[in-house]
């Protein structure tokens, strides 16, 4: 089933990308394409079998609870775009 | 396990029809580790200068990992047990893919299809009446940093700020069933969840400051109806006070639309509390889709039943359990027995007071009154006060054993819980031991009869309370020493009354 | 005497017998760098004072206590720029973070400077690391020494191409589907892929969490060992990285392979394969056999889902990955008064064409309603995967088969992104079931290196190792060299 425009459209929204028209009708395109081929997939049966989520059989892999200096405030905000007095600053938050 | 509401109190009326409401809470309660849930940061995050509390891995930088923090996965465990819940064997975290600026990785760790623990219920009071609501789950997560937007911080804001100090604190999710009815149970369940988590030491409770934040579902239906309305969530409640009564109008509201023939949508509404009102939040043009999955980086968690047994061992008794002993084994009625177990603080010093001797009515009725009015007044718990629970013990002995009358030890109770020092020494060295020899008081009770003709003549015609006057003048003239009692029974056989 | 194109065995040697010290490695790295990456495009940032003092304090090191000091002491390296050190840019070959300076060092770069190692760049690559050909990078594309009007393969062409080019001995890169084993192919060097959890992957730019790994380049299977045994080992920071002790490659890899069983995966040799691919790696069948292996054809029934596992889960893990990319904290901004519009614009702006449609089909595997079909069913397809690597061990030692279905193709010859995804059909069911693998040249096809592909079960990179070790040392396909080295020399 080929994806529609308005499912790319809220797959961009949903990953936040910013797509142009014509980004949008080739993605959906190739996705179409990749996605048929994803349909081998169904050539393996998997009924007996469970997910692998990672390889490896490891569990309970923890630190114990010990606290550690953390980065100063410069070092912290030295990357930032944008800053305003020791915090990030971002735009308007329109809901 | 649904509550045992009575009809009436929990009774709504659209039109003819009987409704009810039908409440479901979902707290989130940070724990007190030391560290972080994935870093080694602080968890003491109050307070700290804006971004001064982060590190490459609670800021989401590109190539680092997270690790678990095992005390935090201890404490989700014990009040998972604390709460009844089932602890299955397998566990794993997720992620919870949205974007917000206060979630630094573009998601958060969480946990989604196989939580911690599962099915559990927690015993709570509502006037008196015992009440129990299901715990669906409680699992562990990540908290998020902090938001600030124009003008909550600095004047010139222009736009929002990001705070990530607290970003990575460990969270615990404790979803409860639907089994709630009206605001009070729904309170009353918070106090009591809250206590639990404090008595066993995973939280400080603090709403304001919010290491325990609640956000709550409210639906109506009609009563008997076993289908659940229409949800609403509702955010934005820092109080127990803020949830009663957010709850009351979120009901009341609904009831109203439903009355006027209106339809409730599904939508998030935040208390406003300049308003006493909830507002919706209005819906965002494009649906949230979490996309939840295994979180790669962490291996999953197997909790052998030897750890779960050794946390179960560990547990204190409960405020429920031993609000119940403290009845049985001291015979305080329900109301004391409550207050003294609010907090385990208060319930170690009210047992360990006795221990020592005194009795447990004399000490419940002095913690609940004097020192708690002193606690209140210095801003200082009774074990941080000059007098300390030792103090208090020692103070209570004199005052049983004879030693001082009771006012004199108001007095010195307000005086050590200020300035420290030892009860006996003080009495000694002050010379307030009690008088209680009748002989010694008989001429002040002369004097007293003399000087109060009106008050015995008062007395001798029917006016009990006349007789205050008189026990009020020879306790002045002792500076409070006098026995009180004592001076009383005296006055009578002389007034043969 | 040159060390240009040398080994790291023959430089550390040299280094304890005097004849040459750090500073006069590091002056021929940088010659034949400013030499020939005009032409090769393979490093994105030169760290030249850093590289100064590195040589300076290795030399120390030597004079001190050269028996102590790591076989890596004073040697110079090129890191891959998804791999993050302290204080120098990283870019992951990405403009979305144009301008971003980690605060931190990332393990295995750390254990490289601890042992000694002179870092002297970061090397281009396929944006985030997605890509097989390094035409992906925001920046260039790198050419393949051999021929400078083709690919060196990707993800890690920059890190392939160094070494190929004789810019420096070794050079990290990292491996999500192949993008250490093909580029080694492509370019004629050694190329190591260590089982997953051995190489932390803490400070390693994340593309799909649960296949990527750290590993080398170098031009010969020894001095990838070398590397290996610096880098591999536990570390609490990455919590999927194994406790257990790591095997010394060293000591086996000399060990030969008569007897051993070495697998042949027919799948491994279907249509796909390029003519002269498929004569170079019978070719080495041969000599394997001729060396004392027995070789069983193996069956991997499911390799042909493979791909489309692998297209599920590294675009999910990579969507969720690269949310953190958000113009806030770190990294490219495109500026607007509004937050949604800031995000769509930053992200739309500063991811390039690949990534951008990875998030895509991640974004949509993982969404309501399609997890099952997708992404739950791509999981279970990869436990099957991984039980038929399991199956064929139980029956053969190691498995033998190519790494790349071809040779190095030429620069925009592969504009459709299926066909390029097809350039991993053979390495990438590796990292679905966390084995190691080893790519070596075998050969050549079209006047164009072949790779040659060992592949171990989990946590015998040592047995891979001594497989790629014994077949180098009878052949000596190692000692080629790219014209671009051969005309220094």
């Amino acid at each position: 089933m080929p994806l529609t425009p308005e499912d790319i459209a809220h797959v961009a929204m949903l990953a936040r990308l910013g797509l142009s028209d014509e980004e949008r009708s080739r993605y959906g395109a190739q996705l179409d394409a990749i996605l048929e081929h994803m349909t081998r997939l169904n050539d393996v049966d998997t009924s007996p079998v469970g997910e692998t989520a990672q390889v490896g059989e490891l569990v309970n892999v923890w630190r114990e609870d010990i606290s550690q200096p953390s980065l100063s405030v410069e070092r912290a905000l030295a990357n930032a775009p944008a800053r305003e007095a020791d915090f990030f600053r971002v735009g308007a938050i329109q809901e | 396990m649904s509550s045992t509401a009575t009809h009436g109190t929990d009774t709504l009326r659209v039109g003819d029809r009987e409704y009810q409401a039908v409440i479901g809470l979902e707290v989130h309660a940070q724990l007190l580790t030391r560290s972080k849930m994935f870093c080694g940061c602080s968890a003491a995050y109050v307070g700290a200068p804006p971004n001064s509390n982060t590190c490459p891995v609670c800021l989401g930088l590109p190539g680092t990992l997270p690790v678990i923090n095992r005390q935090a996965v201890e404490y989700t465990v014990r009040t998972a047990v604390a709460l009844n819940c089932e602890i299955p064997e397998f566990t794993k975290f997720d992620r919870k893919n949205y974007f917000y600026p206060d979630l630094p990785k573009g998601y958060q760790i969480s946990q989604y299809d196989l939580p911690l623990s599962r099915r559990g219920w927690l015993q709570f009071h509502v006037d008196g009446e015992q009440r129990r609501c299901g715990i669906t789950r409680v699992h562990l997560e990540e908290d998020t940093g902090t938001m600030y937007h124009a003008g909550d911080v600095l004047q010139s804001a222009t736009s929002s700020l990001v705070d990530c100090n607290r970003c990575g604190v460990p969270l615990m999710e404790i979803v409860g069933e639907p089994d709630l009815r009206t605001p009070e149970e729904a309170r009353e369940y918070l106090i009591w969840l809250r206590r639990v988590l404090m008595y066993i030491g995973v939280n400080d409770g603090n709403l304001e400051q919010g290491s325990f934040r609640c956000d709550a579902n409210v639906s109506i239906r009609p009563r008997g109806s076993d289908q659940l309305g229409v949800k609403v969530e509702i955010k934005n409640m820092n109080s127990f006070r803020a949830v009663h009564h957010a709850l009351g109008y979120e009901i009341e509201r609904q009831r109203q639309v439903l009355e006027q023939g209106g339809a409730l949508p599904q939508e998030t509404r935040g208390w406003v509390e300049t308003q006493q009102a909830t507002v919706s939040q209005r819906s965002k043009e494009y649906a949230h889709d979490y996309r939840y999955f295994p979180e790669p980086d962490l291996p999953p968690l197997q909790l052998e039943a030897a750890l779960v047994e050794r946390i179960r061992g560990e547990l204190p008794e409960l405020p429920d359990a031993r609000a119940a002993r403290l009845r049985r084994q001291h015979g305080l009625g329900d109301y004391d027995a409550g207050l003294l177990t609010a907090t385990r603080e208060e319930a170690d010093t009210y047992e360990s007071v006795v221990a020592t001797g005194v009795g447990a009515k004399l000490a419940a009725n002095w913690m609940l009154g004097d020192v708690a009015r002193l606690a209140n007044e210095h801003r200082l718990p009774l074990q941080q006060s000059g007098l300390g629970v030792a103090g208090l013990a020692a103070l209570l002995r004199l005052l049983e054993a004879g030693t001082i009358s009771g006012s004199v030890a108001k007095e010195l109770l307000a005086e050590l819980y200020r300035d420290g020092g030892d009860p006996a020494a003080l009495v000694e060295q002050r010379g307030l031991g009690q008088v209680s020899d009748a002989g010694a008081l008989s001429s002040l009770i002369d004097e007293a009869i003399a000087q109060g003709s009106k008050a015995v003549a008062d007395f001798r015609a029917g006016k009990e309370a006349a007789l205050q006057s008189l026990v009020g003048y020879v306790m002045k003239q002792t500076r409070g020493r006098a026995d009180a009692q004592l001076v009383n029974r005296l006055l009578r056989e002389r007034l043969g009354g | 005497m040159s060390f240009t194109g040398g080994t790291v065995a023959a430089s550390a040697a040299a280094l304890r017998e005097g004849g040459v010290s750090p500073q006069e490695l590091l002056a021929e790295a940088r010659a034949q760098f400013e030499r020939v990456d005009a032409e090769v495009g393979a490093v994105l940032t030169q760290t030249w004072e850093l590289a100064e003092r590195q040589a300076a304090d290795a030399q120390r090191r030597l004079r001190e206590d050269p028996g102590a000091a790591s076989p890596l002491c004073g040697i110079p390296v090129a890191l891959k720029d998804v791999l993050c050190l302290e204080g120098v840019a990283c870019t992951a070959g990405s403009r979305i973070l144009e301008g971003f300076h980690p605060p931190y060092t990332g393990t295995a770069v750390q254990r490289l400077l601890d042992a000694g190692a002179v870092v002297i760049g970061k090397t281009n690559c396929d944006e985030f690391a997605m890509g097989s050909s390094t035409e992906n990078s925001a920046y260039r594309p790198v050419r393949n020494p051999w021929d400078r009007s083709r690919v060196p393969g990707g993800s890690s062409g920059g890190s392939a191409a160094a070494v190929a080019a004789g810019m420096v001995p070794y050079s990290l890169g990292t491996d999500t589907g192949g993008s250490i084993r093909q580029p080694a192919a492509l370019c004629g060097v050694v190329g190591f892929k260590p089982t997953y959890g051995r190489v932390s992957r803490y400070g390693l730019i994340a593309f799909a969490s649960s296949l990527d790994q750290i590993g080398p380049f170098a031009h010969t299977v020894e001095d990838c060992a070398l590397v290996y045994s610096a880098i591999a080992g536990h570390d609490p920071r990455d919590s999927t990285s194994s406790p257990t002790a790591v095997e010394d490659p060293m000591e086996t890899l000399r060990g030969g392979i008569a007897g051993m069983r070495l697998g042949v995966p027919h799948e491994y040799f279907g249509e796909g394969l390029e003519p002269g691919v498929r004569r170079a790696v019978e070719e080495a069948l041969r000599v394997l056999e001729g060396m004392g292996a027995t070789l069983d054809e193996v069956s991997l029934p499911s390799t042909g889902a493979a791909l489309s596992t692998y297209y599920i889960i590294a675009p999910a893990e990579c969507s969720s990955n690269l949310a953190r990319y958000d113009g806030i904290r770190f990294g490219m901004r495109k500026e607007h008064d509004a937050l949604l519009q800031m995000y769509l614009d930053t992200r739309g702006c500063g991811f390039g064409a690949e990534v951008k449609r990875r998030i895509m089909l991640g974004t949509y595997a993982l969404s309501s309603g399609y997890y099952d079909a997708y992404y739950r069913k791509a999981q279970k397809v990869r436990t099957v995967i991984a039980e038929e690597f399991a199956a064929a061990f139980e029956r053969v030692d190691a498995l033998v088969c190519a790494t790349s279905p071809t040779v190095a193709f030429p620069l925009a010859a592969r504009e459709d992104p299926l066909s390029m995804y097809l350039c991993d059909v053979l390495t990438l069911p590796v990292n679905l079931a966390g084995l190691p693998g080893v790519s070596l040249p075998c050969g050549m096809a079209d006047g164009l290196p072949v790779g040659l592909q060992v592949i171990a079960p989990r946590f015998q990179d040592a047995r891979a190792l001594r497989v790629a070790h014994a077949y180098e040392q009878a052949t000596g396909w190692h000692r080629a060299r790219s014209p671009l080295v051969e005309a220094t020399a």
